[in-house]
Formats: C-alpha cells, sequence, structure tokens
C-alpha cells in the first residue's frame, strides 16, 4: 500500500504494509536507522519519536496511523552538520555511553514542557530505561537544555 | 518485526462506515479486531502472536476523540479518549481526580499519550488500572452496532477472564459516567511506579470500591460495600469481607498471600478516610 509520510520536515511516499511498526518503516524504507528498538515491547522507550509534537513508541505505531501527521525523529536534530542544543547538553553532560537510550531521550526530552521542574523531567523520561549512564547526568543534560530554552 | 504484509487494515472516516464494516465482517465469520492506540494490540503482535489478521483502525474517527463534562457530575470519554487527554481535562480534575492519578501511573508518556479507555476496558485484563478507577465510579460502557445503541453497567461487563460483553459487530463508541459522592481514593502497589504492571489496584469512590489484579476480571467488592453501607466500620470484618471478591493467586508478578496482605491494608487505609470530607482539587 502507497502511503504518504511527513518526517522531519520531507514528504516521501512509501510502499509498506500498512501495519509495518513505523519503527520498521523508518529504519527500513526510509534508512532513518536513528530510532532504535531496544524492547520491541513498549517498555524502554528507545524507539521514542514526535507525532505532531507527542511522544510515542514507533514500535506500537503501525505505518498507516501517522499518514497526514508531521513525524520528528533524531535525525531531525541536527541541521547543516550542526548539532541540536539537545544534543549538545548531551555531550556536555556526559549523558550517553552506549547510546542506545540515547536518541529516544531526547526525543522525549524535546516533548517536555518548557519550564519543566526535576520532577516533571522524571515523570516525562519515566518510560525511557538505560542500562549504562545513570538517569543523573541524562536529567542534568535535559535541565541544562530547558533552561537554556527559556532565555 | 512483526509480519506486517499478512495483516489487513480498514481505516473508516466516520463511525457509520466502521459499524457498516464491522456487521458485513460478522456477516461473513470474518470478524475485524478494532484498533485504537494500539498499545495492547502491538505488544502482542510484537511477541510474535496474532490476535487477528484483520484490523479495523479506529485512530481516523475524529468524532470519538477527546471528554466531554455533562450536567453537574457527568463525564464522557470517547472511544479514543487517552491518559493524556485525561491528565488534561480540567473536568476530569475536578470530578473523578482520582482517574488522573491512574491515568498519571499507566506506562510512560508515551504510552499515556496512546493508550485508551476503551482499549484498556476492552482488553479486559484483570491487571487494568482505568478499569477499577471506572468501575468504582459506576461508569457505563456505551456499546454500539449499525442497529443501535445498548447500555452496560462496567460492572457486568466482564463474564470471565478477558471475556467481555461485546458483540462482533459492535464497538465500545463511549464510556459514561455520574460521579457518585463522596472520597476518592486511588492506590496501585507495583514494582516501580511507572512502566509496571500492578500487583495489586483499589479505587473508591464513596463506598463503591473496585480491585484489579485479585481475580479474573476486575472486579467490585460488594460484600464490603453493603456492610460499609450498612454503617459497619470494624476493620477485621472489613478486611474479611473484602476478601469475598478480592481471591487473588499466585502469578508471575506476586503471591495470593501478599497480595491479600496488601487489600487488608488498603482496606484498613481506606475505611479510616471514608468519613473524612471529599478531597477537592
Ligand atoms: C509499556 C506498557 C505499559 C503499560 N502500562 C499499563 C499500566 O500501567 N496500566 C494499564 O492499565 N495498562 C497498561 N498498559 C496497557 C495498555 O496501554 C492499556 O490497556 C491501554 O489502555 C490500551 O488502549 P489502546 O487504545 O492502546 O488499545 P488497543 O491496543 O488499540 O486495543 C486493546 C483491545 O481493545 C480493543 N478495542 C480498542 N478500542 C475499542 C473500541 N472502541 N471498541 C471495541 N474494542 C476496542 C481492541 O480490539 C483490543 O482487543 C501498558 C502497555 C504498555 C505497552
Ligand atoms: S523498542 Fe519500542 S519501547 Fe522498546
Ligand atoms: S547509554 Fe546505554 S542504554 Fe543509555
Amino acid at each position: 500500500m502507497k502511503l504518504k509520510l511527513h518526517v522531519n520536515g520531507a514528504k516521501h511516499t512509501v510502499e509498506v504494509a500498512p501495519m509495518k511498526r513505523l519503527l520498521d518503516t523508518l529504519r527500513e524504507d526510509l534508512a532513518l536507522t536513528g530510532t532504535k528498538e531496544g524492547c520491541g515491547e513498549g517498555e524502554c522507550g528507545a524507539c521514542t519519536v514526535l507525532i505532531d509534537g507527542a511522544a510515542v513508541n514507533a514500535c506500537l505505531v503501525p505505518t498507516c496511523q501517522v499518514e497526514g501527521a508531521e513525524v520528528r525523529t533524531v535525525e531531525g536534530l541536527a541541521s547543516d552538520g550542526r548539532l541540536h542544543r539537545l544534543q549538545r547538553a548531551f555531550l556536555d553532560n556526559g549523558a550517553a555511553q552506549c547510546g542506545i537510550c540515547t536518541p529516544g531521550m531526547m526525543m522525549a526530552a524535546l516533548a517536555l514542557p518548557k519550564k519543566s521542574s526535576l520532577e516533571q523531567i522524571r515523570a516525562g523520561l519515566a518510560g525511557n530505561l538505560c542500562r549504562c549512564t545513570g538517569y543523573m547526568k541524562i536529567y542534568d543534560a535535559v535541565a541544562q537544555f530547558l533552561a537554556g530554552e527559556k532565555r | 518485526m512483526i509480519a506486517a504484509a499478512d495483516l489487513t487494515v480498514q481505516r473508516p472516516r466516520t463511525l457509520k462506515q466502521a459499524l457498516q464494516l464491522l456487521r458485513d465482517a460478522s456477516a461473513e465469520n470474518q470478524p475485524l479486531t478494532p484498533m485504537a492506540g494500539g498499545t495492547d494490540l502491538f505488544v502482542t503482535l510484537n511477541m510474535g502472536q496474532r490476535p487477528s489478521a484483520r484490523y479495523l483502525d479506529l485512530w481516523a474517527i475524529e468524532k470519538l476523540r477527546g471528554v466531554e463534562a455533562t450536567g453537574k457530575r457527568g463525564l464522557v470519554f470517547g472511544a479514543l479518549a487517552t491518559y493524556t487527554d485525561c491528565i488534561e481535562s480540567k473536568a476530569v480534575h475536578k470530578r473523578l481526580p482520582i482517574l488522573v492519578d491512574a491515568a498519571r501511573q499507566v506506562g510512560g508518556v508515551q504510552i499515556q499519550n496512546r493508550g485508551t479507555l476503551a482499549g484498556n476496558i476492552e482488553n479486559g485484563s484483570p491487571a487494568a488500572d482505568g478499569v477499577p478507577v471506572l468501575m468504582a465510579a459506576d461508569a457505563t460502557v456505551v456499546l454500539r452496532s449499525i442497529d443501535g445503541e445498548r447500555r452496560v453497567p462496567l460492572a457486568a461487563y466482564y463474564h470471565g477472564y478477558r471475556k467481555t460483553e461485546r458483540r462482533a459487530d459492535e464497538l465500545i463508541v463511549a464510556v459514561e459516567v455520574e460521579v457518585p459522592d463522596g472520597t476518592q481514593r486511588f492506590d496501585k502497589v507495583g514494582t516501580r511506579a511507572a512502566q509496571a504492571i500492578s500487583k495489586v489496584v483499589m479505587a473508591a469512590v464513596g463506598h463503591r470500591l473496585a480491585f484489579g489484579s485479585v481475580a479474573p476480571t476486575v472486579v467490585r467488592a460488594r460484600a464490603l460495600e453493603a456492610y460499609v453501607e450498612a454503617g459497619g466500620r470494624d476493620v477485621a470484618e472489613a478486611q474479611r469481607l473484602a476478601l469475598e471478591d478480592a481471591r487473588p493467586i499466585d502469578d508471575v508478578r506476586s503471591t495470593a498471600e501478599y497480595r491479600r496482605r496488601v487489600v487488608a491494608n488498603l482496606v484498613a487505609a481506606w475505611l479510616g478516610g471514608l468519613d473524612k470530607p471529599p478531597r477537592t482539587r
């Protein structure tokens, strides 16, 4: 089935099974492999992308349901070879080790309200698991990014 | 990876089209499986199981979205109302604040953005978190087929483990609640606050009490409710009566013994707060 998708501001037409997971369509049909598969069960958040600004697990979304919606993935962050401020904040704070959780963490962080408290950051990232870095550095990075946002 | 090529899906834009498709499919004995946020269905598919090869996607039916306040204490949840919709609704905060508590504890934000109350109900898990809240609030499930509508009390919606009242040609189109008076309380006892399936859930609205994860379906604690309604306040007796309806088993998440103790403790805490004025926000 031909589906029209909007991803990171670009229009694509893909020929995929409508029930194909958005995660697989992004990785296999659009070669956007930044979005990771951790658990494939909605538990880990590694596959988090934004649909019309809301964080979702791409491993639980059939591609047909995003027709007409704006999808944003980690590839949409950097532009012209320049890192997004959120990516810069992750680097500055040492908030990534193996990096598997990182794209999902960043997409979930992007959906946070601008003036989030630490409590809100923790709640907003509760659906994203990290097995190596530990959460404090990740919260620090996100807090730094959000603080910059206020200025 | 799932074998998506073997699965078909229909995507009606209107409720009427959806109901007609359901009717035609069940007339041919090839029922369609409704799909909302997919947070239960896709977990099953990802595990390599195939609950069905034919789906009816409801996500594009705009009319089924959102939460509406009616009258002085009513709430109507469209079939596509998500946990996030509940968290963001002023009316839900005011009238049924324990549903906001429950919604905030369902999965993470990603699940809250997609998971629906109707999906939580129809999925039929005894460990569902939205269901006990709605059941304690005397919610009504509105089922519709192409021929018309019928209303079923949520407390009478389950016939056994994952067996619901819904016929193959019906959809849940809404969930209606006239929130009863009285103190509200929600307790979810699990391994971790977020992203964990509960070991025991208790929801209370006034004298109405529902438990999750203690029986093949979410259950009302009828024996205890009758006792309290008649003025009974003895803790030991209340705990004994709660366990007439709450009959937990051992499973991967917990043991029957642990669950019985949690039920008893929650009942004691609930009784202690029962005659205090209802909390406001
Ligand atoms: C990581 C994770 C964490 C979770 N945590 C929790 C939790 O803490 N508490 C909890 O209760 N649940 C939890 N869930 C389960 C799930 O998110 C909820 O049950 C959710 O409410 C299901 O809604 P849905 O719209 O995604 O359902 P779907 O997956 O779309 O559908 C579920 C079932 O309902 C049927 N259905 C859906 N809509 C209708 C309708 N309108 N009419 C008729 N049938 C319909 C479908 O056919 C299917 O059988 C979790 C799931 C995941 C993946
Ligand atoms: S891969 Fe989607 S949540 Fe883990
Ligand atoms: S950096 Fe390895 S899982 Fe988070």
